[in-house]
């Protein structure tokens, strides 16, 4: 059941430009997948628009991952990109925003698909780019108070600083104690 | 009280045992006690479930039909650490699961060991990043490491065969 | 039926919050989910994740495309074959390279095999988890049968790094198809009894009939993939849908049940190990046929030449080194490949910046994001059918969080 890419293509360019003109920056092809590149305003609207389309029908959002370009020089620093599929006319289709350093904030598609809860979490975990209507933006892999966005390309591959962690031992190590003691003691670290 | 049976003499050895240092001598029932406690011992060493990652399918291979961890006494993984005295860390210890680890290692009742196995638990393998402990050994004590990422089964029943041979040598705290 | 006697104020008493996990003994691994109860109702479900976070994303921009081969593997540990070749495949199509007839047979073939080991695990702790021991020690068996396969082929039990860019590690040969022979001819006996266990045990279908529904909007909606979306009654799998590999030459059928609850789940599985069994025979009987052909592609630059002859001819030594010390380069692009993982779509996302490494490469997991559909399926469910729904929807960690 093979897609056709240019059918796909040239529906895309028709109804996307008539819709939102200049905000479509280009559709384009390689190695067999399509790629809309687009400004970051009209993410939602866009998103929309293709999961309610009976003729994209875009229901299923697989993946939304960032890259930081800032390894390259170019700016805008990120993108982030929405890979989107359809379950019932068997297409794919990938969304590519930039966003910039200063402002890193986009629109979450969260109210179009559930699936972003996850991804965006993730994503704003591991870049820091901010989804505006995620109604739970907090970090998913990292703790909590972690410091940093592990995935940009400043952040060393062994971290900035190591975590401390109190070593092994005991720490009332030669301490005389009785029994009674000893035993409040380790019952008070538990 | 400390009575230490299996070692005459090393009771002053211990840290803040200040009371009562009974120094038995070695005599035919004492010496019996501590061989048949030891015996129990190394004989059902209860592991607690601590399958952190790629290792735990090895180390559920280990406790399953083929491999039958059940021969060395040792297939009983406990879910509560309080029912266990062995910590099998199967597996990637993160900085996130660091706290946890301990946290499960200070909840198991004395006496207690750790077999590490893996490269990853025993030294970070291969992921030397910014959210992997380089090795277990940061946060808990460990007896036995166990190579291989991941190591055979059979490599971890020999780590518990290691494991038995180290329990059979450690003197027997009677009352403590 | 129970009548409410004594009509009383419940709203000053507050719900319990539980903590389940990480180390949990029925949350597959390190996942740790806060359980909000009303008496023993889920009203809330907060999966906390990263307990296993292994920086596999940040690895790849550090290593060689050849040298991140071994960190797919320790992904999704039950399939690591699965994991070997999504990787291999988004590497090739993005160096724009294809593969020989007898490498699709064989990656096929060895792709069935571990979807047929993760779906052993995950029906047979499903199982373990709801008190049935027996299925999860039938089912290690065949699984220690289908480790040994893999080892005699790639050294290792399974974490195989065997895929590589344009070919594979080792070829096969006849012993070895001997031996896969006997194993899928002696495993039906096995998935005949499990089955007979399983679908006429009570029990076992008390626990999971009607738990954890979820409808086919709902699944869609939420991104769910592989046996989970089956499940809920889309007829939709990859290697059908957009083919790969030489899905399209055997002949098989899609599993998929309607119901969306977690005995549908169980049942996808069941079948789907059926189809990767008639998958299996008949990638062996192809790759019989062609096994005198090419294995890997004619390509020094990228595919290793064979050990042999690095130590006989210099031009095989100097490929040797090159690839070994320096990699291959990859054309600048972006490209996402998914495959058909036993846990669902497995994509990887790789952005090629021309050199030696990965720009970027992004891992679309199944299971981290099947995770997200569990606080829906969970609301409203009783708490001991919390680990039937986990069982069910089968994550891995290692996956989860990479």
């Amino acid at each position: 059941m093979a897609v056709d890419l240019e059918k796909l293509e040239q529906l895309l360019t028709n109804k996307l430009r008539e819709k939102f003109g200049e905000a479509i920056r280009d559709i384009t092809s390689y190695r067999g997948e399509l790629t809309v590149r687009l400004d970051r305003e009209v993410v939602l609207e866009v998103s929309r628009t293709l999961h309610d389309d009976p003729d994209f029908r875009f229901d299923h959002l697989s993946y939304v991952t960032c890259v930081d370009w800032s390894a390259q020089g170019r700016t805008p620093r990120y993108s982030v990109s929405w890979f989107l599929y359809s379950t019932a006319r068997r297409h794919r289709v990938k969304l590519t925003a930039d966003v910039p350093e200063e402002d890193p904030t986009v629109d979450s598609v969260y109210s179009v698909w559930r699936s972003a809860s996850f991804t965006e979490r993730e994503a704003f975990d591991m870049f820091g780019v901010i989804f505006q209507g995620h109604p739970d933006l907090r970090r998913i892999l990292m703790p909590d108070d972690w410091d940093g966005h592990p995935l940009r390309k400043d952040f060393p591959l062994g971290g900035v600083k190591s975590f401390y962690f109190k070593r092994a031992t005991d720490p009332h190590a030669g301490e005389p104690a009785d029994l009674v003691q000893r035993i409040r003691r380790q019952e008070s670290d538990i | 009280m400390d009575i230490v049976v299996d070692a005459p003499g090393k009771a002053e050895d211990k840290a803040g045992t200040d009371v009562l240092a009974l120094q038995a001598p070695e005599n035919a029932l004492t010496k019996t006690l501590s061989e048949a406690i030891s015996y129990c011992r190394r004989n059902s060493i209860w592991p607690v479930m601590m399958g952190l990652s790629c290792c735990a399918i090895e180390m559920m291979g280990t406790a399953a039909s083929r491999y039958d961890l059940s021969r060395f006494g040792s297939e009983v993984f406990r879910p509560s650490p309080r029912q266990a005295d062995l910590m099998i860390v199967a597996g990637t210890v993160t900085k996130k699961m660091a706290p946890v680890v301990r946290r499960i290692y200070d909840q198991m009742t004395e006496p207690k060991w750790v077999i590490a196995m893996g490269a990853c638990s025993s030294c970070g393998g291969m992921y030397n990043v910014y959210s992997v402990l380089q090795g277990v050994d940061e946060v808990i004590p460990v007896d036995i490491y166990v190579p291989g990422c991941p190591p055979r089964p059979e490599a971890l029943i020999y780590a518990i065969m290691q494991l038995q041979k180290k329990i059979r040598q450690e003197p027997i705290y009677l009352f403590n | 039926m129970a009548t409410r006697v004594v009509e009383q104020n419940y709203s000053n008493i507050e719900s319990m919050t539980l903590n389940m996990g990480p180390q949990h003994p029925s949350t597959h691994g390190v996942l740790r989910i806060i359980l909000e109860l009303d008496g023993e109702t889920v009203t809330k479900c907060t999966p906390v994740l990263g307990y296993l976070h292994r920086a596999k994303e940040k690895h790849a921009e550090f290593k060689t495309y050849h040298q991140f081969i071994p960190y797919t593997d320790r992904m999704d540990y039950l399939s690591p074959m699965s994991n070997n070749t999504a990787y291999v495949m988004t590497v090739e199509k993005a160096l724009g390279i294809g593969i020989t007839d007898r490498c699709r047979y064989l990656r096929t073939l060895l792709c069935e095999l571990a979807r047929m080991s993760s779906h052993l695990l995950a029906v047979g702790t499903g199982a373990l988890e709801l008190g049935a021991m027996t299925v999860f020690m039938w089912g290690f068996t065949q699984r220690e049968k289908i480790y040994d396969i893999f080892e005699f082929i790639s050294g290792a039990r399974f974490t195989v790094s065997y895929m590589r860019a344009g070919g594979v590690a080792r070829e096969d040969y006849p012993e070895w198809r001997r031996r896969v022979r006997e194993f899928l001819d002696g495993y039906m006996r096995t998935q005949e009894e499990m089955e007979a266990m399983l679908n006429e045990n009570e029990i076992f279908l008390q626990r999971m009939i009607g738990v954890g529904r979820i409808s086919a909007e709902d699944a869609i909606n939420f991104g769910l993939g592989g046996p989970s979306l089956r499940g809920s009654g889309i007829d939709w799998d990859i290697r059908r849908d957009t083919p790969y590999l030489a899905y399209e030459e055997a002949d098989w059928e899609v599993a998929y049940e309607t119901e969306g609850d977690c005995y549908a789940r169980f049942l996808v599985r069941m079948r789907e190990l059926r189809e990767s069994w008639r998958i299996c025979c008949q990638m062996l009987d192809l790759l019989a046929k062609h096994s005198g052909e090419r294995m890997n592609i004619d390509n020094p630059k990228i595919v290793f030449p064979p050990k042999d002859n690095v130590k006989k001819s210099m031009e095989d030594l100097i490929h040797h080194f090159l690839l070994a010390s320096e990699g291959f380069k990859v054309p600048p692009g972006e490209v996402y490949h998914a495959i058909e993982a036993p846990k669902g779509e497995l994509g990887f996302y790789l952005v090629a910046d021309g050199g030696p490494r990965a720009y970027r490469l992004g891992v679309r997991s199944p299971s981290f994001i099947n995770l997200g559909a569990l606080e829906h399926m969970c609301v409203g469910e009783l708490l001991a059918d919390v680990v039937a729904i986990i069982a069910s929807l089968d994550p891995v960690m290692g996956e989860v969080d990479r």
